[in-house]
């Protein structure tokens, strides 16, 4: 099928009165309330092991997001977007993914990365500010972090569509947070991919902030879901700490998308408790009450409360879960306690396939400074004269 | 540099006029033809074949998904264009006019010029960004803008503007097999020029990143680029009643950027002229006549001097032939050499 032989080529406009919409909007819509599954009857059909693998990877986040916190402290890391709160999410949007599939992350979804397998050294290389990107993306099929808003969301849809026609089976899973849902890159990407029934999902943290910003002053819309509604593509509305629910949702539209269905908006719902990263200062924005109320709908707290209550799950599971998280996270400090090997000729390296003319020269330059600072090291302030 | 004109069997091809815009397509087409990664998408690139006709034919030889009609957004285009080369696909992505990229600026700035670089090398992004530019077609608002000074100062992109026709099929071949991002800037005026040449045995040009030295002369030089090379040979032609020998270099890539070339024909004739539409301030003469200056300072017996587009919005077309860079202000300049010096 060529792209203009898709359904959305067959619309012609026509002059009223006969105009009508062509699609009924109403099954693209998302559900007026955001989908539960924990605490609900749509549990019982929910494999207790997906459940205890969820368990054990929120544990392991929640571990990992504090960790990483601990390390912006101890000057490790130059800044960390915390995800602590948002675990739900990042776990379950790695877990929807074939290994063949594609993850596209923004910067607050190191966790995402890790929870689909990728070294939590080479996730944080950004945020530690030696390198731009830890890791090789074709590899580990997992975007470099984006931070311009957005940004990588087309990328997704272009990616996603080669795949389809190259006629390969792979997925695209673009993460994005509520304020990145009004820059004009997520418009134009739900557009492309509508149009294009591209394999993505676009899956939208609504965490309540931008940085300072609430959403009541980034949208009007009904939710963010609905704004599937205007591409043509399904909303889907779900609560972003219930972890059961956010994996069955995301599921449900890789594998729409899998079938060629095209695109799917997943909006999950979810709360932002620290700061926007180690570096704000989220009491001048938000009041301790609401934080405190979100703690009662803690997506850990919500998973091991369903577990415990079902047997599935004693204090010894919890201590194990919590264990294994402990030894990840000491490895992890370990390991970023060492000082990084820099490259500062590595500049020049990657910048063009082959160097021009003046980057060799601005090579050059900065080789002779860093000899005449090792030779001054080495031999004092009077070495080379 | 011409090479014989003949076909993949020896024979002889006789060369017949052809236009930049005929060469363009042509390069596209062959292009499309020996690599099926190669992929073009734009704003009515297909059953329309663009509205200069660029793409004619393509989406017809190659179908819709390889020459392919986008929704209008450009920042979509190219961070489109972004993904697919991610996944291993070569896409030329057309922008309609110069002043209608902007809207993809932050792909083109913040992805397609720093991949390479924020992957360490291991996912660098052969995209070229094919966009008609420069003034002189009458356009109103917004179709002719000089645009080339953003993007050449940005590190990662290649920018790459041909003046000939031969160049016009060489260097976006060259553009499109590079693994590197390319600005292919396509000056409108000169779609419609013709010259002598064979779709079935291109000439082989000059690689990206060398100058040419379109007319060699003794007394100063000429250095330009696209829409302006016409009308720097006009002017060396005119200058010979003078009594001025000019020399022309067409700089075919400003990044990368020919010092070598330059340098040397500035060192054999001691005065130099930057020649382009582009506005002066901030424009890309500005960094050339300092480059010449860092190089050839003792060589130099004036001033670099720049003839430019005046710092202004681009004109209504009634008015563009003010504004314009034409044979009488090179001339000018030229003779503000200070050849007085030399008696």
């Amino acid at each position: 099928m060529t792209v203009q032989e898709l359904p959305g080529a067959a619309y012609r406009p026509t002059p009223p009165p006969a105009w009508k919409p062509i699609t009924d909007p109403a099954p693209l819509l998302p559900d007026p309330e955001p989908y539960r599954v924990l605490g609900t009857d749509a549990v019982a059909d929910v494999d207790p092991e997906l459940l205890l693998r969820l368990h054990a990877e929120l544990v392991r986040g929640r571990r990992y997001n504090a960790q990483a916190t601990a390390l912006t402290k101890q000057g490790r890391l130059a800044v960390y977007p915390s995800s602590t709160g948002q675990e739900a999410c990042e776990i379950a949007a790695a877990l929807v993914l074939e290994e063949r599939d594609w993850l596209f992350p923004s910067y607050r979804d190191t966790l995402a990365a890790v929870a689909r397998g990728l070294d939590p050294v080479e996730a944080l290389t950004l945020l530690r500010g030696d390198r731009h990107t830890g890791y090789d993306p074709r590899e580990h099929r997992i975007a470099p972090l984006c931070t311009p808003l957005a940004t990588q969301l087309p990328h997704a849809v272009g990616l996603a569509h080669a795949a389809r026609l190259k006629g390969d089976d792979v997925v695209a899973l673009a993460m994005v947070g509520d304020g990145g849902t009004s820059e004009g890159d997520f418009h134009e990407a739900l557009n492309f991919a509508a149009v294009w029934k591209a394999p993505v999902v676009f899956f939208v943290q609504n965490n309540g902030f931008a940085i300072s910003v609430p959403l009541a002053k980034q949208t009007a819309a009904p939710s963010l879901a609905h704004k599937a509604v205007g591409y043509g593509m399904p909303g889907r509305l779900v609560d972003g700490n219930d972890a059961a629910a956010v994996h069955q949702v995301l599921s449900e539209a890789v594998a729409r998308a899998r079938r060629g269905e095209g695109p799917t908006l997943v909006e999950a719902v979810t709360y932002r408790m620290e700061a926007h990263t180690n570096a704000d200062d989220a009491t001048r924005y938000r009041v301790d009450s609401e934080v405190e109320a979100w703690k009662a709908h803690d997506p850990v707290r919500l998973l091991e409360r369903e577990l415990t209550e079902r047997g599935l799950l004693d204090d010894a599971g919890i201590e194990q879960a919590k264990e294994a998280a402990e030894r990840m996270a000491a490895t992890l400090r370990d390991r970023m306690n060492a000082d990084p090997e820099l490259a500062p000729m590595d500049l020049f390296t990657h910048v063009y396939a082959e160097q021009t003319s003046q980057l060799r020269e601005q090579a050059a330059a900065l080789r002779a400074e860093l000899d005449a600072e090792q030779d001054h090291d080495e031999h004092g302030p009077e070495a080379g004269r | 540099m011409t090479t014989a004109a003949v076909t993949a069997e020896g024979r002889p091809v006789k060369a017949k006029p052809a236009t930049m815009a005929q060469a363009l397509g042509r390069a596209l087409r062959d292009a499309m033809a020996e690599d099926p990664a190669v992929h073009v998408l734009g704003e009515d690139v297909g059953t329309l074949g663009g509205v200069f006709r660029i793409t004619d034919g393509l989406a017809k030889e190659f179908g819709d998904d390889r020459c392919t009609d986008t929704p209008l957004a450009e920042a979509g285009i190219l961070g489109a264009a972004v993904g697919m080369a991610m996944y291993g696909l070569r896409p030329v992505v057309e922008m309609q006019f110069d002043a209608f990229a902007y809207p993809a600026f932050e792909q083109l700035m913040s992805h397609v010029a720093k991949m390479r670089n924020r992957t360490g090398g291991a996912m660098p992004l052969p995209i070229t960004v094919r966009v008609p530019y420069g003034g002189g077609i009458g356009g109103v608002e917004h179709h002719s803008d000089s645009s080339e000074a953003y993007y050449m100062a940005t590190p990662g992109l290649h920018v790459v503007t041909p003046a000939t026709v031969e160049d016009a099929y060489g260097l976006l071949r060259e553009s499109i097999a590079s693994d590197d991002p390319v600005v292919f800037l396509e000056p409108k005026r000169l779609y419609w020029s013709k010259a002598d040449w064979s779709p079935e045995a291109p000439a082989a040009v000059e690689p990206i990143g060398k100058a040419v030295v379109r007319r060699p002369g003794r007394s100063a030089t000429l250095i330009t680029y696209g829409p302006s090379l016409p009308v720097c040979m006009e002017a060396a032609e005119a200058a010979l009643a003078e009594g001025w020998d000019l020399e022309v270099v067409d700089l075919r890539s400003l990044v990368p950027f020919d010092d070598e070339t330059v340098a040397a024909s500035v060192r054999r004739t001691g005065r130099a002229v930057v020649v382009h539409e582009s506005p002066g301030f901030g424009g890309p003469g500005g960094e050339i006549a300092a480059r010449i200056t860092e190089r050839c300072f003792h060589h130099l017996e004036a001033p670099v001097l720049r003839v430019a587009g005046f710092d202004i919005p681009y004109p209504p077309p009634m008015l563009e032939r003010h504004h314009l860079p034409g044979v009488d202000r090179v001339l000018d300049a030229v003779a503000r050499l200070q050849w007085e010096a030399d008696s």
